[in-house]
């Protein structure tokens, strides 16, 4: 990973989605806002070719960009914005203005009206990239019925389109979205985690109880380094999704990625909340707000459960051993 | 606050040394049984090791000018990973090659040099690693071997406990005290290159649990050694093991304990028309914990090839590592049960019972799961 870009970028979404912002936008208010900061920021073209003006980064760029958008719960849809925007023009497709996002649970009936259920960021997109077997279409939000998921804070909206919805542009083939969303969500989650593991290692330093702070009783510390074991092992696991050139993610590593990734979630977000205690399930305290995510972000674009069986199909349909396996068929 | 590792790339200078290995193995380890192979780094064959050394692949990080391949870490990594994978029975050189010939190199003299790294690395003597004690285990530094300076060299007493292979091994590197009493900890100890062939010295195998034979009690009754037998600094014995528990820790051993049990069992559902989706989902399960704990092991490799004692980090590793070999032969344990009126290989199930009784070693040897927790917390700034 570069260390500048992302120190830059980091700099730039924690500067702009402060807790009280990411409230804000999880109560409905200050999402064009913030949108506009990040439009202004240029880091939504960070992955469009620079034929069609942008800087023409690729996946291992991608990671520190979604690092740092998980890292700050960025309540607006920049990762999935910047990867949208540099595939719409490979399909032929000029990106339109606005946050985008992208759906794997929607599906199109005989009439060729889309539904999607439980899409993340649906709340805070204008626009969504829908695909099937038949094509994939970039549907604007305004032509459909959007409806909240029902759940405090979320960001996930179901959304219903009319059959022919004005706007929507049709793109000629299917685009493999599920595999993007994947390691896109499974790059979000580790640094989602990685913050959690500084906070919960700042409240355990100070925190006291026993006439010391809580940090410094071996059960404690026990827990923290196995938190510590998993949000490593996670980033290492989104840094090999997020390897290799262009920016069609490797479907085994991205497989990899996100199977990791929320198996980690699991224990990260019990280990936190363990350790905190009750202020760490309070509205007001910021843990939830990176907990909450990780814990909707472990079943997005698939769970450990459907990428362990995918890994495991492609491993036992292969002949070789698992080391040549991995070092052919996998890893970088 | 530890660095998070960072993905690297073996060179494609190591990665040549991969087909060669390959093909060497196929030949060298034909017949086999599955149950020995499984037993890998805890396999002796001293003749399998000379045979490695006869290529080159013994001592392959040290000098040249010793006889070494003078390479850096990455090749002894590639050769490492293919060796373990495919159960090599590695153990007779193994902790010469890791750590006490990188520790003789970095600390001795001239003259040790000379003398032993040549040694090492033709797979002519052997080593083991005294540390425990019976009354000090992860509490090393409690130790109480005591080395005493006399005018016709040191005098050891003591005993060593759980040392791998001291009953075939030439030499012991062990850690004792030579000044002070025990409450100083990490004060006064040093580390002596102990001639397993000396007067008064008394080894006594202890049997495991799997029938095997590899960890021994030794007893130093009054052992006479030539004052070169130490080696480094005197009284800087607990700085110098750290260094050498970061190549012990940091090495591929700690997380392909298990794959030989792994291969073998793919093997088996391979074999089959009708692989439950159970067990597929278990395959990829274990396949999405390897793939991420193989790059962080390639990224401590990177860390050893630029000079650095990547200790906090390595004991990450570790810890997830050896939680990644307990688990598999657990996890494969329930599977291989899965249906009670099923035949399943002999020889599957033979290599399963193996790795199933002896997996609870992968977490004590090289410090336990709790003492490599306490080490992570140290790094994660909470003591």
């Amino acid at each position: 990973m570069d260390a500048l870009l992302f120190e830059s970028i980091d700099r730039f979404v924690a500067g702009c989605s402060t807790p009280a912002v990411v409230r804000e936008v999880e109560r409905g208010q200050g999402a064009a806002a913030l949108w506009s900061e990040v439009e202004a920021s240029g880091y939504a073209e960070l992955l469009v070719d620079e034929a069609a003006g942008g800087a023409g980064l690729g996946l291992p760029e991608a990671f520190a960009l979604w690092l740092a958008c998980g890292l700050h719960a960025l309540p607006v849809p920049l990762a999935q914005t910047a990867w949208v925007r540099a595939v719409l023009p490979l399909a032929g497709l000029g990106a339109p203005r606005g946050p985008l996002t992208l759906a794997t649970q929607c599906s199109r009936d005989a009439q060729g009206a889309w539904r999607c259920q439980n899409l993340p960021f649906g709340l805070v997109s204008d626009w969504v990239l829908v695909s099937d077997a038949q094509g994939a279409a970039l549907l604007p939000v305004a032509a459909g019925e959007r409806q909240p998921n029902g759940v405090f804070g979320s960001l996930q909206a179901h959304i219903h389109w009319p059959a022919q919805a004005a706007g929507a542009l049709p793109l000629p083939g299917p685009i493999d979205l599920l595999h993007a969303g994947a390691l896109m969500t499974a790059t979000l989650m580790a640094g989602a985690m990685q913050r959690v593991l500084e906070a919960t290692l700042a409240f355990a330093n100070d925190r006291a109880q026993f006439g010391k702070a809580i940090g410094k009783f071996q059960a404690v510390q026990q827990q923290l380094s196995v938190m510590a074991e998993q949000v490593f092992a996670a980033r290492m696991a989104a840094q090999i999704g997020c390897s290799g050139d262009g920016i069609a993610p490797h479907p085994l590593r991205a497989a990899v990625a996100k199977a990791r990734a929320s198996e980690a979630a699991e224990k990260v977000v019990a280990i936190a909340h363990a350790v905190h205690g009750a202020i760490g399930v309070t509205a007001e305290y910021d843990l939830q707000l990176l907990t909450r995510r990780l814990q909707e972000w472990r079943a997005d674009f698939g769970s450990q459960g459907y990428w362990n069986a995918q890994l495991g199909q492609a491993l036992v349909a292969a002949t070789q051993p698992t080391l040549p396996y991995m070092l052919d068929e996998l890893l970088p | 606050m530890i660095e998070p590792l960072t993905l690297g790339a073996i060179p494609s200078s190591a990665e040549s040394l991969r087909p060669v290995v390959r093909a060497f193995l196929d030949e060298a380890l034909r017949g086999r049984p599955m149950d020995r192979l499984a037993r890998s780094w805890m396999g002796f064959d001293a003749e399998f090791s000379r045979a490695l050394a006869a290529r080159g692949w013994v001592g392959m990080t040290l000098p040249q000018a010793y006889g070494g391949g003078g390479k850096d870490a990455f090749h002894r990594f590639v050769l490492a990973e293919e060796l373990l994978c495919r159960g090599a029975p590695v153990s007779a050189h193994w902790i010469a090659d890791r750590q006490s010939g990188p520790l003789i190199l970095k600390y001795g003299t001239a003259a040790q040099r000379d003398f032993f790294l040549p040694r090492i690395i033709k797979a002519e003597v052997f080593f083991c690693i005294g540390m425990s004690e019976p009354q000090s285990g992860s509490d090393l530094a409690g130790l109480r071997t005591r080395a005493t300076r006399t005018a016709e060299g040191w005098r050891l007493k003591g005993q060593k406990l759980w040392t791998t292979n001291a009953h075939r091994a030439h030499y012991m590197i062990a850690l004792v005290r030579s000044s002070g009493a025990p409450e100083d900890r990490h004060q006064g100890l040093s580390q002596m290159i102990v001639d397993l062939s000396l007067p008064g010295i008394t080894v006594r195998t202890i049997g495991d649990l799997t029938g095997d034979q590899h960890f021994n009690e030794v007893f130093f009754d009054d052992v006479l050694l030539p004052h070169d037998a130490l080696i480094g600094e005197e009284g800087a014995g607990w700085a110098q093991v750290t260094a050498e528990l970061a190549f012990e820790r940091s090495g591929p051993e700690r997380i392909y304990g298990s794959m030989v049990l792994f291969d073998a069992w793919l093997q088996h559902l391979r074999s089959r028309s009708d692989p439950t989706p159970a067990e597929l989902t278990l395959a990829g399960r274990i396949l999405t914990q390897l793939v991420p704990l193989r790059e962080m092991s390639v990224a401590l490799t990177a860390k050893l090839a630029q000079g650095d004692s990547p200790m906090i980090e390595a004991a990450l590793v570790k810890d997830l590592g050896t939680e990644l070999e307990q688990a598999i032969p657990n996890l494969l344990a329930d599977a291989l049960g899965a249906d009670p009126l099923a035949e399943r290989p002999e020889d599957l199930l033979r290599t399963l019972s193996y790795v199933l009784q002896v997996c609870p070693t992968f977490s004590l040897r090289g410090g336990t799961r709790e003492i490599l927790r306490g080490v992570i917390a140290r790094g994660l700034g909470l003591r």
